[in-house]
């Protein structure tokens, strides 16, 4: 074995290893650090189809959630949310309100853990007909989501409608109610 | 007044720290004056750090006040906190840990030139241009991006509070200890940056950086310990280590200042290894700031950030493209006229250390590379995450060679040494650890590859780690010789505690009504009660558990699940029982439907070993570092004693250095 410091001539290129190797992660963190802000299209959603997905149940007590489900030809509100999130038990009476008046609301845990959720809809009402896991953020991002909560209107032919951002409040139900009306005409 | 006070102190070292680097530029061109120049390098780097550290009180004094009219405190604070965790929430968020960051720093540089006088001047002016530099950059990250001295329009009437997981005392003093370690680091990169500018890289040099990269190494070693102790305990998830990216950033400047405290002993007892050392120096502060990068900008997902922001990454990351890019590129003109050290043989003491120094590295590579990697797949649109099965055996793969050649390096001696010579004394390790893999084969069937090699390793390196001090007289044996064997010694020790947690460790989830006795390994733990309890801003419920080892007598649990109020939030304050052979661990988690409770209990047999090791490691290091010190004083007393001499015999032929 020789040592690192016994270079032949045709090693000192060597030399220049750590520098390539930071390049190289130079231009992976850029790349990371770009992204996310490239990531908060929102409203650019609005018209489009829902992206294609197949989530997990987030829960025993209910299904898991995919895009066909949208399709049955009736409006639906997709509410993003997480257990973790404060604004998320704040906007829980404004979707159960919602939720008695027959509006039928899925809902998407954002990166969050079976017994949380079931923890957190013990807590603060349960207005989900079903909820899908994402744990990668791939709905929420694949919705032009960027950050929780957030709640979409979805028209029977899975075509996002309209996008709430942050927690619905009392004023803001009229409002949706409305979207979610205007979603039973399609485009 | 007092946030005004603090931000002007902050302004005012920065201002020194650009004397500093313009003072020593103007030195270092030489030419007329510069005798001048160099004169103020020193004084100016010296007064900086209790600037800094007085902008920091002021900081505290805020926070110990709960100044709500200041931004960073209404955010963090609560006047309801107990008194340490005011104190502690001076770094438990972005800009305060900045600060403490930028503290450690100008401290470090205060010291290093305070009290480095054995370089030559220029180098050691070069050294600090470059600690000048490297402050600069994170005064303008603290001054433009993260002022933690912001003051709010109108005062706020209560805080924010802070994240209840960090109210815990052991939490409260990690962030210090290590930021102590990585920052100590810097000084290491800028002696190695100094070096490479003036082209004096020896034995001299070496022995300037290494109690710097001792210091560092001990308070990193430490900071690593106790986080993964808190891990342990407080999560509530009865791991000790989960190779998360907050947990990779403090390891990976480890494994760097690992390999470079061997090779800069290399470096100063033989004068070898040259630019690998210099290269390890540039790379141990690089994943110090690698890893702050990682943690503070939120690039990656992890369970311990707590205080992260995207925006602040990409300052950070311009900080870490000029510091290490321009360190790398300076390394790459500069390492190939470095003339080269002095040769070795295959069988040496160098060969050894040259060997474990290439394995730190790939470890490293490793971890650095698992940390990355989903960054990497991000970038082709697939999201995934890299945990232990991939850590583990592939780490293992670098970690099992380097444990055996550092059972076997110790013994060899300098320069050329034979196997044969040593074979006599390794016999015994080798038995051992034969011995203990056989027995646990037969015994305890079923226990993985990993765990099963390493109590075998962690035998053999155990006694292999005390062989050095035989036959010598301990009365005289050096303190860093003792330093070196308490530091393998730890490591045997905490590699038995792993494999054993890993090996032996049992678990149990149950659902229990009170007065139900659940077993686990050999305790026998009955639920006695459940009771509400209140603290000073949370409530919980307290379970109260009844446990007994076997037929021993019993001890009582109070593993809790904690509600905090201000901001809302549960955690589990899991119960531990040590005993000499291991822990019982148990967490009480939610109250079923049916009215019983969720209990986790493990039995983890010789868990505590993990951090008694880690603590052996670092009293090593400690013992070691106080070694050198004290020889630098005496030999500086020498040194002085011996000018005195010759200044009243001016015609005494040359007097040789003392040796080390």
């Amino acid at each position: 074995m020789s040592a690192p410091d016994e270079k032949p001539k045709g090693r000192k290129w060597a030399i220049w290893l750590p520098l390539v190797l930071f390049g190289g992660f130079f231009v992976l963190v850029m790349n990371g650090l770009i992204r996310p802000a490239a990531r908060d299209v929102e409203s650019a959603m609005v018209g489009k189809p829902l992206p294609e997905f197949a989530l997990p149940a987030a829960t025993p007590d209910l299904p898991g959630l995919a895009t066909a489900d949208f399709k049955q030809g009736e409006p639906r509100l997709l509410n993003v949310f997480a257990s973790w999130c404060v604004p998320c038990a704040a906007e829980a009476p404004q979707l159960d309100e919602l939720r008695r008046v027959q509006v039928p609301i899925d809902g998407v845990a954002i990166r969050d853990r079976e017994q949380d959720i079931a923890r957190f809809l013990a807590r603060y009402g349960n207005p989900f007909a079903s909820i899908g896991k994402d744990d990668i953020s791939e709905v929420q991002l694949g919705i032009g989501s960027s950050g929780v909560p957030e709640t979409f209107v979805i028209d029977g032919n899975g075509i996002i409608r309209y996008q709430h951002i942050g927690p619905i409040m009392e004023g803001d139900v009229k409002t949706i109610l409305v979207e979610f009306d205007k979603a039973r005409e399609p485009l | 007044m007092i946030a005004e006070a603090g931000l002007a102190l902050l302004w005012f070292a920065a201002a020194m720290a650009l004397l500093q680097l313009f003072a020593a530029i103007m030195a270092l061109r030489g030419g007329e004056g510069s005798s001048e120049y160099a004169g103020v390098v020193r004084p100016s780097a010296i007064v900086q750090g209790p600037l800094v550290a007085l902008s920091f009180l002021m900081l505290m004094w805020l926070f110990i006040r709960t100044d709500l009219s200041v931004l960073l405190v209404a955010a963090n604070s609560h006047s309801a906190k107990p008194f340490i965790f005011k104190l502690a929430g001076t770094w438990g968020n972005h800009e305060g840990s900045m600060l403490l960051w930028v503290t450690v720093m100008a401290l470090s540089g205060s010291l290093v030139a305070l009290v480095e006088r054995r370089l030559p001047e220029r180098t050691m002016i070069a050294t600090l241009a470059a600690q000048a530099f490297v402050s600069l950059g994170f005064y303008a990250f603290l001054l433009f991006s993260s002022n933690p001295f912001e003051r709010l329009p109108t005062p706020v009437p209560e805080g924010n509070g802070l994240n209840p997981l960090l109210q815990d005392i052991g939490l409260a003093f990690h962030p210090p200890t290590l930021y102590i370690g990585y920052v100590g680091l810097s000084v290491a990169f800028s002696f190695a940056v100094g070096a490479l500018l003036t082209r004096e890289v020896g034995p001299a040099f070496a022995r300037a950086m290494r109690p710097w990269v001792l210091g560092s190494w001990i308070f990193l070693t430490i900071g690593i310990t106790a986080g993964s102790y808190w891990a342990y305990y407080e999560l509530g998830w009865g791991g000790w280590w989960f190779w998360d990216p907050v947990e990779n950033a403090s390891l990976m400047p480890w494994l760097a200042a690992t390999a470079l405290l061997h090779s800069a002993s290399v470096l100063a007892s033989r004068d070898a290894l040259r630019t690998w050392t210099i290269m390890l120096g540039v790379v141990a502060f690089s994943m110090s700031m690698v890893g702050t990068f990682l943690v503070r900008s939120g690039i990656l997902t992890s369970v311990h950030a707590f205080a992260v922001d995207p925006e602040r990454g990409t300052f950070i990351l311009a900080l870490l493209t000029i510091y290490i890019g321009g360190a790398l590129t300076l390394f790459g003109a500069r390492a190939s006229t470095v003339s080269e050290g002095k040769q070795f043989s295959l069988v040496s003491r160098e060969a050894g250390l040259v060997f474990n120094n290439v394995m730190l590295s790939a470890i490293l590579g490793i971890v650095l590379l698992g940390t990355l990697y989903p960054l990497l797949t991000e970038a082709f649109d697939t999201k995934v995450s890299v945990g232990p099965p991939y850590f583990n055996p592939v780490g293992a793969m670098f970690a099992i060679p380097m444990i055996v050649v550092m059972a076997v390096g110790p013994l060899l001696r300098w320069r050329r040494d034979s196997f044969d010579r040593i074979a006599k004394a390794l016999i015994l390790p080798a038995v051992l650890t034969a011995a203990l893999l056989a027995g646990a084969v037969l015994l305890a069937p079923g226990i993985g590859l990993l765990p099963l090699l390493g109590l075998g390793l962690s035998l053999g390196l155990g006694v292999a780690s005390i062989l050095p001090l035989l036959g010598r007289d301990l009365r005289r044996t050096p303190l860093p010789t003792w330093g070196m064997v308490f530091g393998h010694l730890g490591l045997a020790v905490a590699l038995f505690g792993m494999a054993s947690e890993s090996a032996f460790s049992t678990e149990k989830l149950v659902a229990a009504n009170v007065g139900d006795v659940v077993e686990v390994g050999p305790w026998s733990i009955e639920l006695t009660a459940i009771e509400p309890v209140a603290g000073p801003n949370w409530t919980a419920l307290e379970a109260t558990m009844t446990a007994r080892y076997e037929d021993g007598a019993p001890v009582t649990l109070h593993p809790q699940s904690r509600n905090f109020t201000q901001p809302p939030q549960t955690t589990s304050e899991s119960a531990l029982s040590t005993r000499w052979n291991g822990q019982l661990y148990a967490v009480v988690g939610e109250e079923g439907l049916d009215g019983r409770w969720q209990l986790r209990l493990w039995w983890k047999p010789f868990v505590p070993m993990i951090w008694l090791g880690g603590l052996l490691i670092a009293f090593g290091g400690a013992l070691s570092l106080l070694g050198r010190v004290l020889g630098d004083i005496r030999r500086g007393y020498q040194r002085r004693r011996i000018a005195m001499r010759r200044d009243e015999r001016p015609h005494s032929r040359a007097v040789p250095e003392p040796a080390e």
